[in-house]
């Protein structure tokens, strides 16, 4: 009241200066420009990978017949006088982790999401969740030596007849690195269904049982198979783990117990190896690595028709 | 009334007997904690009749009512003594099943709460968990319970697609079917109207009044004109205690205590 300009409040004179200066037009229209850069590196950046996979592979297939890759059961491109590249046996020790993994974790997985969600107290969830997520943050060439100093030496304890290499311990291992993200976001679906609905079941008189099996898990059902797809799709491109104890032998057996090789185990012996530029051998890693991006890729579209296709509305 | 006229000529606790308590509430005292939320609560509710509970917020009748299906326990913390019998069955006794007194009480929430499922599902849920699977006999309950609830005509060319579909007054109706489906003997509703527009709201009413003949009914609610249109007796609920119990006609009209008086002529609450 007793300011010397009555007319003009402080807060008027600072609202005058910021509309004035045209500092804030100028910092608007400069923003969505910075922002649409950022996307736009992101996005060429998949193009131009999906790109040099796809011209490498072309100069592939100019020295394998493309129906050698796909119908040859042999993968041994190393043969001075007679190399094949048949792509089964690498496919094959792909989908042996992956199908071992798969029983594995998701089993588990969904086990600890349900007890997290459904049965375990506000503490144990606080304690347990955390714990999980350090699992989540194990390096996996750690993995790789749990699975080759471990679990492979306790498997033959048991099992004489397996060998030092094999599918199984990998696979086991494989499947303990994907358990979190599957407990993770199937926890999230499941805590995501509303408290009243949960209400609505146990005053019907349904047990905590049949509540959580048959009203909670079908309506997170979309989020429970995303989990899934993601872990798994984790598991096909799971490098380090197969590449330390899996072996380096490409197979066609459908046997577990021995030494096998995966798409992604292949390309790191390649690329850690000494083959040359330009050949045969460097090319086809290209090869390979595309059939894998057609294996994830195949995997992410299936997450996204599953969560589109189940979606629930709560 | 007829019954009474009976009544009258046997001896008083054979009365009491013919009066077909459903729920007995003896001395009944719970806490949150530390908080008294309800203090010495004594009421017999009559069979096939409607009580309302009425009372200002945190008066402790949603509490009561959740109780009374043991909704309670879900609670962290939720203490009790005293004893409730439903039927003549302690609630609190080790032999009683929860999931019994559950099935044979259904409870109608605030909020419609379908479950994520399809129309028909949401019904024939409740059957399904108590093990029967007999097709026809599913059939013809899903069909008997939205009649039921007076939902049959609105929904039948589309029970096979989602609850969520449904207005929330045809929801709160298809919550009262889920109800129906497993016939029971009580319903209990905590304030079952109050997220519902007036036109939702007096269908679901209307839909009490005929449920009456068939089931008791123990509604809470907020709105007093609701109370008075709708039930047969009525608890005046405050702090935990309950001031007042009687027919619907004397809490409105004559009520003993001031304090009933004073919340029913909107003097506070």
């Amino acid at each position: 009241m007793k300011t010397p300009n009555q007319d003009v409040s402080p807060v008027q004179q600072l609202l005058e200066k910021k509309y004035n200066g045209g500092f804030l037009n100028r910092r608007e229209k400069i923003i969505p420009i910075v922002l649409f850069i950022m996307a736009a590196v992101s996005v060429l950046t998949t193009v131009g990978i999906v790109l040099t996979l796809i011209f490498e592979t072309v100069t592939f297939f100019k020295d394998v017949s493309i129906v050698e890759f796909f119908t040859a059961t042999e993968w041994y491109p190393f043969s001075n006088t007679d190399p094949v590249y048949g792509i089964w046996p690498l496919v094959l020790g792909t989908l042996k982790i992956t199908l071992i993994a798969s029983l594995f974790a998701i089993p588990i997985g969904l086990a600890v999401a349900l007890y997290l969600s459904e049965y375990a107290s506000t503490r144990t969830r606080k304690i347990m969740k955390p714990i999980l997520e350090v699992l989540a943050g194990v390096p996996t060439i750690v993995y790789g030596f749990f699975a080759l100093t471990f679990i492979t030496p306790v498997l033959r304890e048991i099992f004489p007849s397996l060998e030092l290499f094999n599918a199984i311990s990998p696979g086991i291992v494989v499947g303990i690195m994907i358990i979190p993200t599957i407990v993770s976001l199937s926890e999230d679906a499941l805590s995501s269904v509303p408290e009243p609905v949960r209400h609505g079941a146990l005053a019907m008189g349904s047990t905590k049982w049949e509540t959580a099996s048959k009203v909670i898990f079908p309506a997170a059902l979309s989020g429970i198979l995303a989990s899934i797809v993601l872990g798994v799709s984790r598991a096909i491109g799971e490098t380090m783990i197969v590449s330390i104890a899996a072996g380096s032998t490409p197979s066609a057996a459908l046997d577990l117990t021995s030494s096998l090789q995966t798409m992604t185990s292949y390309i790191v012996q390649v690329t850690t190896g000494d083959a040359g530029f330009g050949t045969t051998i460097y090319y086809s890693i290209y090869s390979v690595g595309f059939t894998l991006f057609v294996f994830t890729l195949a995997m992410n579209m299936l997450a996204q028709f599953i969560s589109k296709r189940f979606r629930e509305e709560y | 009334m007829a019954l009474t006229a009976v009544n009258s000529k046997k001896k008083p606790e054979m009365m009491e007997q013919e009066e077909r308590l459903v729920y007995n509430t003896k001395n009944l005292n719970l806490w949150y904690g530390d908080h008294h939320a309800l203090k010495n609560i004594n009421l017999g509710i009559k069979e096939k009749d409607v009580t309302a509970i009425i009372g200002p917020s945190g008066c402790g009748k949603s509490t009561y009512i959740k109780t009374l299906n043991r909704m309670i326990d879900l609670v962290p913390g939720v203490k009790t003594n005293g004893t409730i019998e439903y039927r003549e069955r302690d609630i609190f006794s080790k032999e009683f099943l929860v999931e019994e007194l559950r099935t044979r009480v259904g409870m109608v929430f605030q909020k419609p709460n379908p479950f994520p499922k399809s129309i028909y599902e949401n019904i024939a849920f409740g059957l399904k968990i108590h093990g029967i699977k007999n097709k026809q006999i599913i059939n013809e309950t899903v069909e008997k319970s939205l009649r039921g609830a007076a939902l049959w005509d609105e929904v039948k060319d589309r029970i096979h697609e989602p609850a969520y579909g449904l207005s929330g007054g045809q929801q709160q109706r298809l919550c009262i079917a889920r109800c129906l489906a497993l016939e029971p003997d009580v319903i209990l509703m905590d304030e079952p109207t109050s997220a519902l527009d007036p036109v939702s709201t007096l269908k679901v009413e209307e839909l009490i009044q005929e449920l009456k003949e068939r089931y008791s009914i123990i509604i809470v609610t907020h709105n007093m004109q609701q109370a008075a249109r709708i039930s047969d007796k009525t608890a005046f609920f405050l702090n935990g205690e309950v001031v007042e119990f009687d027919s619907t006609d004397t809490i409105f009209n004559s009520p003993a205590d001031s304090r009933t008086d004073d919340y029913i002529s909107g003097r506070f609450g």
